[in-house]
């Protein structure tokens, strides 16, 4: 394995010296993504390059992780039809559903 | 390093029905947490260990799931060694029915006193699921820190991270925000997030540090008092330059650019109280931005059952411990960064220190110990000073960026009501703008909001709920 710094190709599993058990499914909005056992909702989205997968309340802004550790809320997701999921702290399981949440996901509460 | 106790023994578990409150329980399981639990385990005390994630070491040592099978996981880390041990030693004591491990315990309150603590956690990896209240004698709250978040325009776009959430999901699930990651803010973590992040192969344009180093060497006295320290430090510069990373001191991200995720930021110099110097622009294309201001200590549950607090030399809040690691209400201990920000030496340190004062062993172990924290202390204070956020940037604050990301304040609307509606202090802000009362609580606008209102106020924020509990969680007593 090179140990040049410019080399793009090194992965953070490289580096970790992993191999991981077999990828799963799981999808958002529908489209079918690889997941790894063991990374949250939120690190199997940032893995297919998405980082947003929720809209806030008032402007309907795109959102995704922001603090990583469960505390910033910012990463809620819709996970398996049940809201306000820290897609930062759920492991990603086979076949979860992941629906981008829009403002509080509570919209079959709407009056 | 003497362990605690010096052999490997480890005592047999005493006969306790499963009700019988715990000889002890420790809230959090990162470096000050776990050393605590270990150390009071083979002190003969039956311990239980609560965290909220599922594996012990806290954000320091947090590691990647068994299934993703990292066999290195020493390469994001540190001074692995330090916590490889204690996991071992935990794992035996557990193994011998001396501590308890409760993963995934979400601690939203503590009820009780000296003597019949009460310690109410949600469980799940979120939270979610059912309750549980875990009864002990003596209480050790080693809750950690959470990062520092200033905002600025456009700090809400995804790809917009924080160094230290973007050093949690590398060490957890193996995973970079993006390719090409500017990483920014205040502190020494910048530093270690950005020669992870290269490590993983990220391409990291700059490192900006809105104040400098040369703070540090004011304090010669503290310096040399702390070779460790400054091996760690050295440790991260050789990262960068092997990396060939530029470090720009006295620069800040003073707004990000892109439609729904990041595409450049802007770069500014700073003067001496960070406010932006015009005509210093520069732009910088990149697909993250890593960006943070230091740490601040997480005091929930702690000031729910009326723990004191300080006001730290970085202007945040900490609970006041003694020499003993004891807090103010009689029965409770804090250890690690919950006491005051300074790393995960100090708090194993802290932990351990704690662990002998409520077995009740005064003497041996203590001193130098207690030697070595306080020179750890002192050191953790220096850098704090040094990087504690200067008033002037405020300035890079448009009217339209949301302070508050859970309820979309913004400045304008936080200024108004301090300029025209004449708030004073953080929780008159909240009340008239909402800033603070979504479902973060306040952890990430909280340093901001209070600036704006005129300064950090000599009490900590108080949350009667370390965290968001569901009306049927509460309802269950």
């Amino acid at each position: 394995m090179s140990r040049n710094p410019r080399d793009t190709s090194r992965t953070p599993l490289d580096l970790a010296h992993a191999t991981p058990d077999p990828a799963f499914e799981i999808t958002l909005d529908g489209r079918p993504l690889p997941a790894l056992p063991g990374q949250s909702v939120a690190a199997a989205l940032w893995a297919a390059g998405i980082l947003s997968w929720r809209t806030t309340r008032r402007d309907g802004r795109p959102r995704g992780a922001f603090c990583g550790i469960g505390s910033c809320y910012d990463c809620l997701a819709t996970v398996n039809s049940r809201p306000n999921q820290r897609a930062c702290l759920v492991p990603a399981r086979p076949g979860d559903a992941v629906t981008t949440q829009e403002g509080t996901g509570r919209a079959d509460l709407a009056v | 390093m003497p362990t605690l106790p010096s052999d490997d023994t480890v005592p047999a578990a005493p006969d306790a029905c499963d009700d019988a409150p715990y000889d002890l329980a420790v809230v959090g399981a990162g470096p000050a947490g776990l050393a605590a639990a270990v150390a009071a385990g083979r002190l003969g005390l039956r311990v239980a260990l609560l965290d909220s994630a599922a594996r012990t070491g806290g954000q320091f040592y947090r590691h990647p799931a068994p299934g993703l099978g990292a066999r290195r996981p020493e390469a994001l880390h540190h001074a692995w060694q330090a916590y490889a041990d204690r996991a071992a030693r935990l794992e035996a004591l557990v193994a011998a029915g001396r501590v308890d491990h409760l993963a995934e315990h979400h601690v939203w309150a503590v009820t009780g006193a000296a003597g019949e603590w009460s310690v109410h956690a949600a469980l799940g990896p979120d939270g979610a699921d059912q309750r549980r209240t875990v009864r002990a004698a003596k209480l050790l709250l080693a809750t950690g820190a959470y990062e520092r978040q200033l905002p600025f325009p456009g700090w809400t776009l995804p790809g917009v991270v924080g160094a230290g959430g973007a050093q949690a999901m590398l060490k957890a699930g193996l995973v970079l925000p993006g390719q090409r990651v500017v990483v920014a803010g205040s502190g020494p973590l910048l530093l270690a997030v950005a020669g992870s992040l290269a490590a993983a192969g990220a391409e990291i344009p700059a490192v900006l540090e809105a104040s400098g180093y040369v703070g540090y060497t004011r304090r010669p006295a503290t310096l040399a008092a702390n070779p460790g320290k400054l091996a760690e430090g050295a440790v991260h510069a050789a990262a960068l330059l092997r990396h060939r990373i530029p470090v720009r001191t006295r620069s800040a991200v003073t707004e990000v650019h892109g439609k729904d995720r990041v595409e450049a930021v802007t770069v500014m110099r700073l003067d001496r109280d960070w406010r932006p110097v015009p005509g210093t622009e520069r732009r910088i294309p990149c697909n993250a931005l890593a960006v943070g201001h230091g740490l601040v200590p997480q005091l929930e549950p702690a000031t729910g059952i009326g723990c004191a607090t300080r006001l730290t030399p970085d202007g945040t809040h900490a609970l006041v411990v003694d020499d003993r690691q004891r807090t103010t209400v009689t029965g409770v201990w804090s250890a690690g960064e919950s006491g005051g920000v300074g790393g995960a030496e100090l708090a194993l340190l802290e932990g351990e220190l704690a662990a002998l004062d409520i077995a009740g062993r005064d003497g041996r172990g203590r001193t130098s110990r207690a030697r070595r924290r306080d020179r750890l202390r002192g050191f953790a204070d220096a850098m704090a000073v040094a990087h504690a956020p200067r008033p002037g940037w405020t300035a890079w604050l448009d009217d339209d960026t949301d302070v508050c990301r859970c309820e979309e304040v913004t400045a304008g609307q936080v200024r108004e009501a301090v300029a025209e509606l004449g708030a004073r202090d953080a929780r008159t802000v909240k009340l008239l703008t909402r800033a603070g009362m979504g479902w973060c609580q306040g952890r990430m606008c909280g340093a901001a909001v209070a600036c704006l209102a005129g300064g950090a106020g000599d009490t900590a924020s108080r949350r009667p709920l370390a965290c968001p509990v569901t009306l049927e969680q509460l309802a269950e007593d």
